[in-house]
């Protein structure tokens, strides 16, 4: 069993909702990047995304472009996404990761050998934007030869014939865009979230996290009601942005988690 | 108008690509946020139900006839074949259709596909602006709102062009994310799409982009190769021993190559923007110093670092400034079918001069690239050599940026 399984049986049996936060590798610098990593766990994250730094995030609103940018002029490239994790797990042998991002960097670095070297450092899954189930066999049997779930998304577009597409080598929880856009723009209407969310539960048992302009904890809680967990990423790479230390983000990852298991 | 059925392709034809998924060999592909793959997939369907529909080609045709005023002439160029004492040369004359240049072809034929999708609002990406200003043209011939997305840089330094999508009612949206040129506008018009995929089409402004849009696009750009095999048929009763044309996305290189693809006597030479020298960090040459990579929904050739993330395109000529090349050109390129060479900034400006002065033609400084190589082959060639040559477009819009270089003020 991997640690996305691993998490969400335990969390069931607390009767809890995942908090799924994200921040970019190397943002704003590899270090100031590696302290906030080493401080999420500890301040309720129970599963963290980590965006691999792209110059053209063609999935990405305003808050992750820059901190893209801010990673890579501060000198991020996979390799030191990779030692982060490493370093990360070394003291840390429960909280699962998942790295996120675009297909290039992945096949610059070489597909084989990114998916055993992930694997090393102790990623978990993957969530590539651009890389729809139509063109996922150049890279889904790596991953799976390597224990790395392929983690799918799912869209308010996405109607049920197309579901079981998506469904087909999906892996580790479903991620449920919960707006039509880009990250971190739109607020998620609840309602019809909940309605696509309960529809999608029908036809799989993988947990399904939303993601995608869920903000503060009131929208944390909200959706938490619909779904096994939630995805907070713009809102915190914000703060980066803005020079929160790893204590600023720790006090921001623990009012979510608060609100999760107050909802 | 000789955008007829095209005849049936021979067993070992290359002309049938790409395959059901899009790939032109190991290339091309839907490499989109799923988000956009509905969208995309209804895009295919619809297009591929239009281009076995009569119906779609007779209105097509219509417009391509007395609204752009093709087919553009095929004209022997006397003086240049004289000047240069070797191949016979002749543009195919693309400079002259409405707008000015190639790309109203693939706009007409795309709002058209638009319409039969139900698409009530049109967003476009925009280099230079010419794709812009085709896009703003058709917009307002068919009356729907266009948003047109434009790098900021660019924006600066293409403004008669920004003012022509406004006189044509086009919202142009300067983009300032990432590096605020072309390859940010387009994943900008990518991210709009994504957040207004219920009344939106996207209209591609080159080869480029997730399938369909290669295949799509080339094939409204074939109208340029099919007249080139009908009218030089007419004028010389044969096929072309060389075709030629610039590239940047590629496509009115594709339309010229298209419908020659399976004559292997016909050497096909694409002209990619050199800039300060593809040695050095300054070009926009996707194939001769590029890598291969996923960007913009496709597998192709990009110019990008070793680890994989984009750099910046650099040419004089703002329509070929974009690091990447159609699926379709990477693949042909792997083939061997066509060749790929490059021209410089330099070249490409003696280039603009001399046509201007040996034909009375000003170019666009893009077709000035596949002029470059016409003058540095076209001597050594045998006088029974036919040469054709893609003029796909006119220089009033490069007339500041070569001013600028020549050190004249205006």
């Amino acid at each position: 069993m991997n640690r996305i399984e691993t998490i969400f049986e335990k969390l069931k049996s607390e009767g809890r909702k995942a908090l799924v936060t994200f921040i970019t590798a190397g943002d704003p610098d590899a270090a100031k990047s590696a302290s906030i990593l080493a401080a999420l766990p500890g301040s309720g994250a129970d599963i963290i995304e980590i965006g691999m730094p792209f110059t053209d995030p063609m999935a990405d609103g305003p808050a992750i472009q820059a901190a893209g940018l801010r990673a890579l002029e501060a000198g991020a490239n996979m390799k030191q996404t990779l030692k982060m994790v490493q370093d990360f797990r070394s003291k840390n042998t429960d909280t699962p990761i998942v790295l996120m991002g675009y297909m290039n960097p992945v096949l610059a670095y070489g597909p084989d050998a990114f998916m055993k070297d992930a694997a090393a450092a102790g990623v978990d899954g993957l969530i590539l934007v651009d890389l729809p189930p139509e063109e996922a066999d150049e890279l889904a049997p790596l991953a799976q030869q390597n224990g790395l779930h392929i983690i799918r998304l799912v869209t308010p577009t996405t109607d049920e014939a197309r579901l079981q597409t998506v469904l087909n080598g999906a892996g580790g929880f479903l991620y449920y865009v919960s707006i039509t856009g880009v990250t971190g723009t739109k607020s998620a209407n609840v309602d019809e979230v909940g309605a696509h969310i309960k529809e999608i539960k029908k036809t799989t048992n993988l947990p399904v996290v939303a993601g995608f302009g869920i903000k503060t904890p009131e929208d944390a809680s909200a959706m938490s009601a619909i779904a096994d967990g939630i995805v907070v990423g713009s809102a915190i790479v914000e703060q980066i942005g803005e020079g929160a230390d790893d204590k600023a983000i720790s006090t921001q990852v623990q009012a979510l988690h608060d609100a999760l298991k107050a909802a | 108008m000789t955008q007829k059925p095209e005849t049936p392709h021979p067993a070992n034809s290359i002309r049938t690509g790409p395959d059901e998924n899009g790939h032109f060999g190991p290339y091309g592909g839907r490499y989109v946020a799923e988000t956009l793959m509905p969208l995309i997939l209804e895009v295919e369907k619809t297009w591929h139900a239009a281009k076995e529909d009569p119906a779609f080609w007779d209105e097509f045709k219509d417009l391509a006839t007395h609204y752009v005023g093709r087919p553009s002439p095929l004209y022997y160029a006397k003086a240049t074949t004289e000047h240069l004492g070797g191949a016979k040369i002749y543009f195919k004359r693309d400079e002259l259709n409405h707008t000015g240049a190639h790309k109203i072809n693939h706009c007409l034929g795309q709002i058209l596909v638009a319409k039969r999708m139900g698409k009530t609002r049109i967003i476009a990406e925009t280099g230079a602006g010419q794709h812009g200003v085709a896009t703003a043209t058709v917009c307002a011939l068919f009356d729907m709102p266009c948003t047109v997305f434009m790098g900021a840089e660019d924006v600066k330094r293409q403004a008669p062009n920004v003012f022509r999508m406004k006189l044509l009612g086009a919202e142009v949206v300067p983009v300032t994310s990432g590096s605020s040129t072309l390859k940010d506008a387009m994943n900008e018009a990518l991210r709009h799409w994504v957040a207004n995929v219920h009344d939106t089409y996207y209209l591609i402004g080159t080869v480029a982009g997730p399938h369909p849009y290669p295949e799509m696009v080339r094939d409204f750009q074939s109208v340029i190769g099919n007249e080139v095999r009908e009218q030089l048929q007419d004028a010389e009763g044969r096929l072309p021993d060389s075709v030629v044309a610039c590239i940047g996305g590629g496509s009115n290189a594709m339309g010229l190559f298209h419908p020659f693809l399976d004559d292997t006597s016909v050497r096909l030479i694409g002209v990619e923007a050199g800039g300060l020298g593809v040695d050095t960090e300054k070009h926009a040459a996707s194939l001769n110093g590029g890598t291969q990579g996923v960007l913009h929904g496709m597998k192709s050739y990009f110019l990008q670092d070793e680890d994989g993330q984009i750099t910046e395109a650099h040419s004089i000529s703002a329509g070929l400034d974009y690091p990447g090349i159609g699926p379709e050109h990477a693949w042909l390129h792997d083939l061997k079918r066509a060749e790929y060479v490059s021209v410089t900034d330099d070249e490409a400006l003696d280039a603009f001069q001399q046509l201007s002065k040996l034909e009375g033609i000003i170019p666009a400084l893009e077709p000035s690239h596949a002029f470059a190589h016409v003058l540095k082959i076209a001597g050594d060639l045998p006088k029974d050599h036919l040469m054709v040559m893609n003029l796909c477009g006119r220089g009033d819009k490069d007339i500041f940026t070569v001013a600028e270089k020549l050190g004249v003020t205006l």
